[in-house]
């Protein structure tokens, strides 16, 4: 029952958060810091969440070249930033993890 | 959140001319069985846009399906989530906190939270759905996701008509959705018997790196994704997710400090 009424209740305000500013628009004024501060959301939220898959070893930090998540990690944000192209590092990236996985193996 | 899309955009402006050439040319239009009404084009042309990404989603749906099982939530809710929440990174997030049996306002607040950033797609994107009826807006606004607002928005920056662009809007969401819907219901009922050697898991990781560094444009930006990365790691065994909650507002404020002293 805890399980979904907290599906509901973060269905609604997700919900929420999206419909927010389509139908607020042109009746309030946003707050000028909360407007500059909003930017910010998706490149450190989605970072947050990133960088911990690739230097995160089951909790331990796990800088090292036998890091196979690391390093293909860091070649798809390399192709993310050449190419800007959601496609190709996703799978570049992906098959650079079965590539060294099996490597590493 | 700009992707490139190029190959994509000149497909989309190829459906337009077309369409533009029906309204200015009904007969020529007419002799012509391929021009579809505007409407029908647009929305035709917001699937074919919205298809490449699903190659992202559909492995990350499966992950979800299978991860949820996996925590031991009930194939319904699972599914229910889906449909309900419909956002990609906040279910996967709350997935392993049901399975953590965190406390229920912990895993809403996170869903929150890692939702926050549809305020700044919806900011974004309200200009071009203001003479809209209210009915469409309610629509459009629950298909707001990742991918479908970043097809749309670089549709609607385009020259041209944007009368019949909301039918883009809802070619791509709905492509998005009916994907996501049947990605995550093959993981449900697939559950373990998709080996973790496969390490699909790692679309997320993944496509979050795809859609964040092109937003990623100057040194205020870079030192907020940086700061929150650095920060989720080193309080990465707080209690409750609660590191992510931290790095996120750290960074928020690194970019702030950074923004104002350019």
């Amino acid at each position: 029952m805890i399980i979904w009424l907290t599906i509901i209740m973060a269905g609604i305000f997700t919900y929420a958060t999206r419909l927010s500013f389509i139908l607020l628009y042109g009746r309030i004024k946003m707050p000028n810091l909360m407007e500059r501060a909003l930017r910010f959301v998706p490149p450190v939220v989605l970072t947050a969440i990133f960088f911990p898959e690739l230097l995160l070893n089951n909790g331990d930090l796990f800088l090292s070249f036998g890091n196979a998540r690391l390093l293909a990690g860091m070649l798809a944000i390399v192709v993310a930033w050449r190419t800007k192209n959601v496609i190709y590092t996703i799978v570049i990236g992906m098959f650079a993890l079965w590539v060294l996985q099996f490597l590493f193996r | 959140m700009p992707l490139s899309l190029n190959r994509i955009d000149q497909d989309i402006d190829h459906e337009n001319n077309a369409a533009i050439c029906f309204i200015h040319n009904p007969m020529q239009a007419n002799n012509n069985l391929k021009v579809m009404h505007p409407a029908r084009s647009e929305f035709i042309s917001g699937i074919k846009a919205e298809l490449p990404l699903m190659i992202g989603v559909i492995p990350f749906g499966l992950i979800y399906g299978i991860l949820a099982i996996s925590v031991g939530l009930p194939e319904n809710a699972a599914q229910a989530m889906s449909v309900i929440i419909f956002a990609g990174s906040s279910q996967f997030v709350s997935a392993q906190l049901f399975g953590l049996s965190v406390p229920a306002i912990i895993n809403f607040f996170t869903v929150g939270v890692v939702n926050l950033r549809h305020a700044l797609y919806s900011a974004s994107i309200a200009p071009y759905l203001q003479k809209l009826p209210t009915r469409w807006k309610w629509i459009l606004a629950y298909l707001l996701t990742d991918e479908a607002y970043a097809v749309s928005i670089i549709h609607y920056q385009q020259d041209g008509d944007e009368g019949d662009r909301h039918w883009f809007f809802l070619g791509s969401g709905l492509t998005l959705w009916t994907t996501w819907q049947l990605s995550t219901a093959a993981g449900i009922l697939l559950g373990a018997s998709v080996p973790a050697s496969w390490s699909l898991d790692f679309t997320l990781a993944l496509s979050f790196i795809a859609l964040v560094i092109p937003a990623i444009k100057d040194r205020a930006s870079l030192g907020a994704a940086l700061s929150a990365g650095v920060v989720a790691v080193v309080l990465f065994s707080l209690p409750l997710k609660s590191g992510l909650l931290a790095a996120s507002l750290i960074g928020i404020l690194v970019g702030l400090l950074l923004a104002r002293g350019s």
